[in-house]
């Protein structure tokens, strides 16, 4: 919300305090001062090095170049007809002045003016907007030739001083600008762009930001700069209450409804004064009345709609004797009404409408209809004030798509005491800028009132709560600042809310509001930093946190690179890799690529090796993560939709060379099926999995046929892993290198973590030898090794293959398979030991697996 | 004979002179001191000589011969020496040649962040509490104090998930960790229902937002935040904690202001900002010119939420965002 700091000054002297104080006490008290923009006052100068606070934006005016001046007389340009040469006043000399401006055209060749046009003067050397140029581009006025006319300054307009970002014409002042003034010291401006937090509506206004300005400055609220105002008003005529009646179908959705009427408005521009101020605020100046509507709601904070009173008799009939009868109620499904931007809105029976007895007039709190709305030709106005129900408001306006000025504030909560306030602020403007004459009293339906909040408060809450010591008076006096009433008992102090707040609860609730308040009343940088002194809980850790992150460094220090992937993904990507029947589908996708959440991580991280395959010769990556696995049905309920399981897994990805090339390394082989293996060999050894066995399995699609494996840990599968099957490749850009995949799911292996011990070394030297058999080729290498280890038992404490040697000598359909054995024993191994041990192993294989010894 | 050993002598000293490698070298030994030499011939047949010459010719052979040693040797040092000279002379890398390297693996950015910002919490006795990330529209915003329709629902755009049957408790991808609270505090108050434990976690994970994609925001993000619940805790504890989180983070000097702010599930609420980093405070694009860097939101547990997840007062240090990069 912008809120220019000229209207600020109506409700509070702010004087000896810099537009940054302002905006640094507003933004650490809860309403952050986005940017600030200067139209006309002079900017903060930094000095090298210092700190800045705000995002800063616009143009300061020189006070001795741009002034108010006036205009005498619009004579014609000697040689060109679309200039005109202005006799002008600054208030010191007669000045001649070039310009094009349409707005004061039709003067021209008029002769002296009756009364002359006050206007913004800019002199030599002025540095201003260009308002030529696309945007705002910074300019400064020199002297030059125009068509053989000197022209050394200008008549701005608001462009040119950055009241807007566009505009045609120049600014024509009120008539009451002091002719000589500089223009800064005149209407020199700055906007503070405020955010406005959802539990702050009732600051989205120029009074709410200037009583929270008094209480954190403790200067006075100047509000009976509104109050008397509304006093000092005539009223003539038949009272409204005479002429119109309002029924509320549905007091829940409109606790309150009020209007008053104002005669004979004369529809023109509003002053000057009014209009800028508006378009500082961000809303266009439209017409007199239609600007009084929106000058009191910015002002108060109360959305107002003006109908057009005689418009409005029409509909009925214009019988003098009947009342016009206002309605509120929802609206039929499907009921249709043309909000006054032209467009066509088809009702739901969530949406409220303001009727006659004809029909609808206007979609409450969002939009009028434009059947009833100002025109030029307006004379008599009924002027709309209500209060609505702010949770219906935001769902309408979200709907219709209609946000407003007046569903930003209504769906954010308004007072209903605001209702009557705005209503009278409203025909006061109307009142001073169209000269119409204000209808006695109010005609009103109230059948909600709000009860104001009653909280109790103790100087004990406010210790327990804050941890600061402030007695019932300072708490008192922090409240009161901010329109609270309070009054101290014996040991505690009773506070009621204002009637321009909704968010203060009662009971517990309420207690935390109103200590938030007291906080933010004391200042949030008054309270001190301490430290907890309550027991720390007992330091349990998280196992399975923890295991992960050590798997993550297991995975990383085996080479591979962590990537973290969008859990949205769609059918169609996922599909390449797998297909499931049902998937967890999102309502409101953000784009097509992003509709359901991930079953298979495997393609996830395909998608980044995809993406990064020409970024390197190697690629070898993994993901720790969420899939995600629907539930049909709800367990706590036993119907509707259940939460999806989501299981974490590891997928692990590589492609590529298996060694760096260099310079003098040039053709590395291409990773395979066995340095995942490996990899995965070394993971599970730094997991201390002991008993993993790999079996071939054809039947996981995914995977080539001939080059996957399945992992079992204590006989439970815990995982797959293989060359990606060729028909699956084939759908990625993944060049020409095998790619190798993994998938783990985590639960299942970190439940199988073997609860070992320290597994001592021996202090007896081991005993080292070298076997080679000869089997057949279907004979598995795990078979062997498990054999020689089953045989062996504790006394062969290692065994690896050391070869797989296949030739003629050998035979067709063999293979010879050579290990190292590591003999070892609680005592001094000898050869004869080993020897014996041997024996019994190649007797176990030549049983077992028709083995051969190769000598 | 004498002459014959002095001659011997003379011509092997001479011919050692010209020896420059070990190939020599060693030609040079086997033909002046090997079996079939001059040299050694005189001492097989030093049988043949008379009594009198074997004395005198034995001495002289000896002398000759340990004289030849004692050469070879040195000239041996010599050729090795100069060998070794020129090779040190001449082996010379090329060390602006690259190295040869590995494929090494490393931590995605996101993960190394949270890991600092679990380390500091967990030092500060926060552990590590985890959910899960759909939830319900009930944990992720009814029990936060964030009713159906409520304005405060602007504030997190959320993706929904399409499910059947669910009337006003809809599915949802969580747009915050903070359900993890309310799980959290179920189940610590289950333990011991009349006087529930003291709660000291820190909740991190994915969190969803419904928001275009750019530098500054993802769809997609880790989030943690830390959650004390005690009997005695105070909005000056939070400050303090904060304050101490704040400085092992971002260095001892980091300055930092706490303002006033608003979220459904905290009473008061509070906005913390970190003088800028990149500039120092002085103003530049990161911070949009205002010295200041937002880091995260905290506050009290709001009453509402405590009451649904039947705890006592307490206060959360809320939602430290780390942003998350994607890979790409
Ligand atoms: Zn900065």
């Amino acid at each position: 919300m912008k809120i220019p700091l000229s209207w600020l000054k109506d409700f509070i002297d702010l004087d000896g305090l810099s537009v940054e104080d302002i905006a640094r006490k507003l933004t650490l008290a809860g309403m952050e001062v986005d940017e600030i923009l200067y139209v006309g006052l002079p900017m903060p100068v930094y000095k090298e090095g210092e700190k800045h606070e705000f995002k800063t934006n616009g143009i300061a005016w020189d006070k001795d170049k741009i002034v108010v001046a006036e205009i005498r007389e619009v004579k014609a340009h000697p040689n060109a007809d679309k200039l005109t040469l202005l006799d002008l006043y600054d208030g010191q000399q007669d000045q001649v002045v070039l310009t094009g401006a349409p707005n004061i055209f039709h003067l021209k060749g008029t002769g002296k003016l009756a009364k002359p046009i006050k206007v913004a003067y800019a002199k030599e050397g002025s540095v201003l907007y260009d308002g030529h140029a696309e945007g705002q581009v910074l300019m400064t006025l020199k002297r030059a030739k125009i068509r053989g006319v000197d022209s050394y300054s200008m008549v701005c307009s608001e462009k040119e001083l950055g009241i807007t970002e566009e505009s045609d014409g120049i600014i024509l002042l009120d008539d009451d600008a002091p002719v000589g003034t500089p223009l800064a010291d005149y209407i020199g401006d700055a906007v503070l762009d405020i955010s406005i937090l959802p539990n702050m509506a009732r600051n989205a206004n120029v009074i709410g930001i200037a009583r929270e300005l008094a209480a954190l400055t403790g200067r006075e609220l100047r509000i009976t700069n509104y109050e008397s105002r509304i006093k000092a008003d005539k009223v003539a005529g038949t009272p409204v209450t005479e002429l119109v009646e309002i029924e509320i179908k549905n007091p829940e959705l409109n606790p309150r409804f009020t209007a008053g009427l104002i005669r004979d408005v004369e529809i023109k521009p509003s002053p000057y004064q009014i209009q800028r101020r508006l378009k500082l605020a961000g809303i266009r100046a439209i017409n007199n009345v239609v600007d009084a509507t929106n000058y009191a709601m910015l002002e108060l904070g109360q959305p107002l709609h003006a109908f057009d009173y005689d418009a409005l008799l029409k509909r009925v009939g214009n019988s003098s004797n009947k009342k016009i009868k206002i309605i509120t109620r929802t609206a039929k499904d499907g009921e249709k009404i043309k909000t006054l931007d032209g467009n066509d809105r088809t009702l739901s029976t969530e949406n409220v409408l303001v009727c006659d007895e004809k029909g609808s007039l206007a979609l409450a709190g969002v939009m009028g209809g434009a059947e009833t709305e100002v025109t030029d030709k307006t004379k008599n106005i009924l002027l709309e004030g209500a209060a609505w129900n702010y949770i219906n408001i935001r769902k309408t306006a979200k709907q219709h798509n209609l946000p407003s000025e007046a569903s930003f504030r209504f769906s954010r909560g308004v007072h209903p005491a605001m209702a009557e306030r705005g209503v009278k602020l409203g025909l006061h403007y109307m009142s001073q800028w169209a000269n119409g004459k204000i209808a006695p009293e109010i005609v009103e339906q109230y059948p909600l009132k709000p009860k104001d909040s009653v909280v109790n408060v103790t100087a004990h809450d406010v210790k327990r709560l804050l941890g600061i010591d402030l007695s019932l008076q300072q708490i008192s006096a922090l409240l009161t600042k901010l329109d609270f009433k309070c009054t101290i008992t014996k040991d505690q102090l009773q506070v009621i809310s204002p009637d321009h707040r909704m968010d203060i609860s009662e009971g517990v609730i309420g207690l935390a509001d109103v200590i938030e308040e007291v906080a933010r009343s004391y200042g949030y940088d008054n309270i001190p930093t301490t430290t907890m002194a309550d027991a720390l809980p007992p330091q349990v850790g998280n196992p399975v946190h923890e295991w992960e992150e050590h798997l993550r460094d297991l995975l990383i220090a085996l080479g591979l690179q962590e990537v973290v992937t969008y859990r949205m993904t769609s059918i169609e990507k996922e599909s390449r890799v797998a297909t499931y029947n049902d998937y967890v589908r999102i309502a409101n996708p953000i784009a097509p690529e992003k509709s359901i959440l991930r079953q298979n991580l495997i393609a996830s991280i395909l998608d980044v090796l995809e993406k990064n395959i020409r970024l390197g010769e190697s690629l070898s990556i993994f993901e720790i993560g969420s899939i995600f696995e629907p539930v049909k049905n709800d367990p706590s309920t036993g119907s509707g939709q259940g939460l999806p399981n989501e299981p974490r897994k590891l997928a692990i990805a590589m492609t590529g060379l298996r060694e760096a090339t260099a310079w003098d390394v040039k053709d590395s082989a291409v990773l395979d099926f066995y340095d995942l293996k490996g990899r995965l060999e070394l993971l599970f050894s730094g997991l201390h999995f002991t008993n993993i066995s790999y079996t071939a399995n054809e039947s996981i699609l995914h995977l080539h046929p001939g080059k996957c494996a399945e992992v079992k840990v204590n006989n439970q599968v815990v995982g797959v892993f293989g060359e990606l099957h060729p028909l699956v490749k084939e759908k990625y850009e993944l060049g020409d290198s095998p790619v190798l995949v993994a998938e783990f799911d985590l639960e299942t292996l970190r439940k199988l973590i073997p609860t070992y011990g320290i597994v001592p070394v021996s202090e007896f030297p081991p005993v080292y030898e070298d076997i080679a058999i000869i089997v057949d080729e279907s004979v598995l290498a795990q078979t062997v090794e498990a054999l020689i280890k089953q045989t062996g038992g504790r006394s062969v404490a290692n065994v690896k293959l050391f070869d797989v040697y296949r030739d003629e000598k050998i035979g067709a359909g063999k293979k010879s398979l050579a290990y190292n054995l590591t003999y070892q024993a609680e005592k001094t191994m000898t050869d004869a030991d080993a020897a014996a041990i041997r024996k019994k192993i190649i007797k176990r294989l030549e049983h077992e697996v028709g083995a051969k010894l190769r000598s | 004979m004498l002459d014959k050993l002095n001659e011997i002598e003379k011509s092997a000293l001479e011919s050692l002179k010209s020896v420059t490698d070990s190939a020599a070298l060693e030609a040079w030994r086997v033909a002046n001191l090997g079996r079939s030499s001059a040299l050694m011939t005189v001492f097989s047949e030093f049988g043949k000589l008379s009594k009198e010459e074997k004395p005198v010719i034995g001495a002289a052979a000896n002398r000759v011969k340990v004289k030849l040693e004692a050469e070879f040797e040195s000239q041996a040092q010599a050729v090795k020496n100069a060998a070794l000279a020129k090779s040190l002379a001449e082996e010379h890398l090329d060390v602006t040649l690259p190295g040869r390297t590995k494929h090494i693996g490393r931590l995605h950015p996101s993960t190394q962040q949270l890991r600092r910002v679990l380390d500091i919490l967990a030092e500060m006795g926060f552990q590590v509490y985890t959910s899960r990330e759909v939830e319900t529209d009930e944990m992720n915003f009814q029990m936060l104090n964030f009713p159906p329709d409520h304005p405060a629902r602007d504030m997190q755009d959320t993706f929904f998930i399409e499910a059947e049957g669910r009337a006003e408790n809809p599915i949802l991808m969580r747009t915050h960790t903070s359900p993890g609270q309310i799980h959290a505090m179920q189940e610590f108050s289950k333990t011991n229902p009349k006087d529930p434990p003291p709660i000291r976690i820190a909740l991190p994970g994915m969190c969803f937002r419904y928001e275009q994609i750019t530098a500054r925001s993802e769809i997609q993000f880790n989030q943690v935040e830390g959650l004390a619940v005690g009997k005695n805790i105070t909005f000056a504890d939070l400050k303090g904690t904060i304050a101490d989180f704040v400085r092992r983070m971002f260095g001892e000097n980091a300055r930092l202001r706490f303002r006033a702010s608003y979220f459904p599930f905290t009473e008061p609420s509070a906005e913390v900002d970190v003088e800028c980093f990149v500039c120092g405070g002085k103003g530049c694009t990161v911070c949009k010119n205002s010295g200041w860097l937002e880091i995260l939101g905290c506050g009290m547990v709001h009453p509402v939420v405590c009451k649904t997840a039947a705890m006592t007062r307490r206060f959360i240090l809320a939602s430290l965002g780390v942003w998350d990069q994607n890979v790409n």
